[in-house]
């Protein structure tokens, strides 16, 4: 009898588990999952700057160019361009074949509508529209681009691989109000989305584009063909707990995670059933960033004297904490990407605390707490502000390190006003390498003071002129002087405190290859065997 | 009955009113700015304004409330500024996961908590009743999220029977509907097991004391007819308000479970309206628990009159 009870119960249990097993094959070779790093939901990569919305658009958009993994600018869906010897005239001409989702061809009106939606949100677009006179499609498979004088950014501002990504849309889309979402999501890109099966908060499903016609050259970064070898992408939503989404990964229920958690990385990197695939060669950059309309951030003798107290190593060790994942960077522009060097940037390289509190007594600082947002629930940032008000304090500044939730200090960072009207003096952040690597896109390089377009409205005239001449400039090697020039006159003046790099790992499971240096989360070249 | 249904039932309204003014309130009260959050970490304050002024923040409060409850009225809960669908859509997405996994678990800490809740009682003073007391204590004591990575490490990635996470709609099939909400349902329901064993061993004792108890055995009843038929059903009132409550509490409390399952609930969704300062959203959710919260009561109150003869409304 009690034999009985054990067939019947060891029965019952492999019943259980080949119902499991059936459940979980109902996610074939065919079949993509991954597990994002955030939720999506805003479906329009123009109209936020948020990075799920950013691979959204990749998934479902094409591109004029893109940018390969050296960082170089590569035609995309633009087969040939044309560039007038007084720079003034830019011409292209579109591949064959490009299609949209919906079967229409894509033409150049297509390009200039999206164009012109993408200039009025994007920081870099807005900064090229600053120089275009007009623009037209000639035929439907061309358009140019007249410029008021010669811009020394074109390529790189069409083929710009972070937020906003001048996506091409059809022009129905692209002529919504640049302040409104768009609702219709037809793109000419590798992966067509599948709206029904949207569910904000629970999962979104992109299907392989049967119309797609990829180049011929090899993927490398946002560039090259965009093979597409999987049927369906399931981007998983719902899965946010970090240990969940580790368990899931070792189960087989998820193939990709895009951003699993440091303090896992060893453990995943030991099982033998998964993998940290190397998908990218540029990292993202830690900064701290002052208020430089409140005192005593206004003054720039004690934002250099933060920069001095604020060597690097102590902010990667404490929030990252795996040595082979980060590295210090004298640059503010990304390091391993064109523009960088440590111009300018001994007061940081060469701090130490005497330094900092020399500088700290010279200028005068009166001792107003310095009140420093600290976010609880971002754990990619959340321990910076710790080792910020440490080193600090050790400066001699009375630090007030308030703690709250992102979204609340996104909120008041906005805030001009003054402390004691909800205002701030410091927040610690992370950008992605391609957000930061060239003083246009680089945010805290706008000194337009309150007009400047991010937070801390910094003012320097000096170097906004400096900015302007290298947003003419053709020449790379003159480029890349000006680009010294305007970070040491950064680090000068001190607009922000760079901390150094990471990369931030991903992890897989074995069968799934085809992964390549990338610029970011896209996920086309990828087979599952 | 029917006029004390009816009188309940116009009760809720003013609650419902009380609780859309204060949830509107408070939110507008509270830092964070949902312009800010959705413009990305890139944006400027000129787009921040832009998109505040779309989402109509920028209007006086009055005339925001005005028009949030003039669509209430209409039976509008307004668009989500987040996700820029329908809150009444975004909720009816949920609402499945977390019915289901809120029934299952309550059936499942009824059929268990009750029996051995009565046991305990039957056999008062024990080592059964002292077991189940110390697990009760234990029930209580062990964190959710705990117990939940226990069991997905031992269930599903050693024994490999069940999914370590997800949530299958009862459309795509009942089995794995059922295998996604084994593990998450034995979770939840490990705290309710705990309250209403105590609560139904507490009910039950007293019931047993009682002289109607004594008459039914010297009639030579059998034992269990008198636990089942005259102890438990005397002592229900307590267990099923106990229940009710705990039914109440599941419906907006089962955030941990549904981030460690990622269930795509109505917890998760509150969890997420807050972090983004989704307004209409979290005030969509909100006025469903309050209505929930008072429907439950509701229900329970009107159990009293077939559970107790003495009740009469």
């Amino acid at each position: 009898m009690n034999m009985q009870r054990i067939a019947a119960a060891a029965a019952f249990a492999a019943a259980f588990a080949a119902g499991n097993g059936a459940a979980l094959a109902q996610g074939d070779a065919k079949v993509l999952r991954i597990v994002p790093h955030s939720n999506l939901a805003i479906l329009d990569p123009i109209w936020t700057t948020a990075y799920m919305s950013r691979n959204h658009g990749y998934m479902i958009y094409d591109t004029l160019f893109g940018t390969d993994e050296k960082n170089q600018i590569k035609p995309q869906m633009v087969e040939s361009w044309t560039e007038s010897q007084d720079h003034r005239l830019w011409s292209f001409k579109l591949r064959p074949g490009l299609e949209f989702h919906d079967g229409k061809p894509v033409t150049g009106e297509d390009v200039i509508a999206s164009l012109q939606r993408w200039g009025k949100r994007d920081a870099m677009g807005s900064a090229l529209f600053t120089f275009v006179d007009r623009m037209d499609s000639p035929t439907p498979d061309t358009f140019r681009v007249f410029l008021r004088e010669q811009c020394g950014f074109v390529l790189e501002a069409l083929g710009k691989p972070s937020s906003n990504v001048p996506f091409i849309m059809p022009k129905r889309v692209a002529e919504t109000d640049a302040f409104k979402q768009i609702e219709d999501y037809t793109g000419s890109g590798p992966y067509i989305f599948k709206k029904d099966e949207f569910k904000p908060g629970d999962k979104a499903v992109y299907l392989r584009n049967p119309k797609y016609v990829p180049r011929k050259e090899p993927p490398s970064g946002t560039a090259g063909g965009k093979n597409v070898y999987v049927e369906r992408v399931e981007w998983n939503l719902a899965l946010r707990d970090a240990q969940a989404q580790v368990n899931a990964l070792q189960k087989g229920e998820v193939d990709i995670l895009e951003a699993p958690a440091f303090e896992h990385y060893e453990a995943l990197k030991k099982d033998p059933n998964l993998q940290i695939p190397k998908y990218s060669v540029v990292n993202l950059q830690y900064m701290a960033r002052f208020n430089h309309l409140n005192k005593p951030f206004d003054n720039p003798k004690v934002r250099q004297a933060v920069l001095a107290a604020f060597s690097q190593e102590p902010f990667l060790k404490a929030q990252v904490g795996v040595k082979e994942l980060y590295h210090t960077c004298p640059s503010m522009f990304t390091c391993g990407t064109p523009l960088a060097s440590p111009a300018g940037s001994e007061i940081q390289s060469k701090s130490n605390m005497k330094k900092a509190q020399e500088l700290l007594k010279a200028s005068g600082y009166d001792g107003t707490p310095i009140l420093l947002m600290k976010p609880t629930d971002l754990a990619s940032i959340q321990k910076l502000p710790d080792v910020a008000a440490q080193l600090m304090r050790q400066a001699g500044f009375k630090v007030d390190l308030q703690a709250m939730d992102w979204q609340t200090l996104v909120g008041r960072r906005a805030k001009k006003d003054p402390i004691d009207k909800g205002g701030w003096h410091m927040f610690l952040t992370a950008w992605q390498g391609h957000d930061i690597w060239n003083p246009i896109a680089n945010p805290t390089f706008d000194t337009r003071g309150e007009q400047s377009g991010w937070f801390g409205w910094a003012k320097d005239d000096k170097l906004m002129e400096m900015r302007a001449q290298f947003m003419r400039e053709t020449d790379p090697a003159k480029k890349r002087k000006l680009a010294e020039s305007l970070q040491a006159r950064a680090f000068e003046i001190g607009t922000h405190v760079p901390l150094g790099e990471y990369s931030q790992p991903m992890a897989a499971r074995k069968n799934i290859t085809g992964f390549f240096i990338t610029n970011g989360n896209i996920y086309w070249n990828l087979k599952k065997n | 009955m029917y006029t004390f249904l009816a009188r309940r039932l116009l009760s809720t309204i003013p609650v419902l009113l009380i609780v859309a003014v204060l949830v509107f309130l408070l939110l507008r009260l509270t830092p964070g700015d949902p312009a800010a959050i959705l413009a990305g970490d890139a944006a400027n304050t000129e787009q921040i304004a832009r998109i505040r002024e779309n989402l109509g923040l920028d209007r006086p409060i009055p005339v925001q409330f005005g028009i949030w409850f003039g669509n209430l009225l209409s039976g509008d809960l307004g668009e989500s500024f987040y996700y820029k669908q329908k809150v009444t859509a975004l909720i009816g997405q949920r609402l499945e996961p977390t019915i289901s996994l809120a029934a299952l678990t309550t059936l499942f800490a009824v059929l268990v908590s009750v029996p051995l809740g009565v046991l305990a009682a039957w056999r008062f003073d024990s080592w059964f009743d002292r077991a189940l007391m110390g697990f009760s204590v234990m029930g209580f004591s062990v964190p959710v999220f705990v117990l939940a990575y226990l069991l997905i490490w031992f269930v599903s990635l050693k024994l490999g029977l069940l999914p370590v996470q997800g949530y299958h709609r009862i459309a795509d099939g009942f089995w794995p509907y059922l295998q996604h909400l084994i593990l998450p349902s034995f979770t939840l329901s490990i705290i309710y097991v705990a309250l209403i064993a105590r609560v139904t061993r507490a009910s039950v004792l007293e019931a047993l004391g009682e002289d109607y108890i004594r008459t039914a055995r010297a009639k030579g009843l059998p034992e269990l007819r008198v636990l089942v038929r005259h102890a438990l059903a005397n002592a229900a009132v307590p267990i099923v308000t106990v229940i009710g409550i705990g039914v109440a509490l599941l419906i907006g409390g089962v955030v941990v479970t549904e981030s460690v399952y990622a269930i795509p609930g109505l917890g998760r969704l509150t969890v997420d309206a807050v972090l983004a300062r989704d307004f209409p959203t979290i005030q969509g959710v909100i006025l469903l628990f309050s209505f929930a919260y008072v429907l439950v009561n509701l229900l329970v109150d009107v159990s009293y009159v077939f559970l107790d003869p003495r009740i009469r409304y």
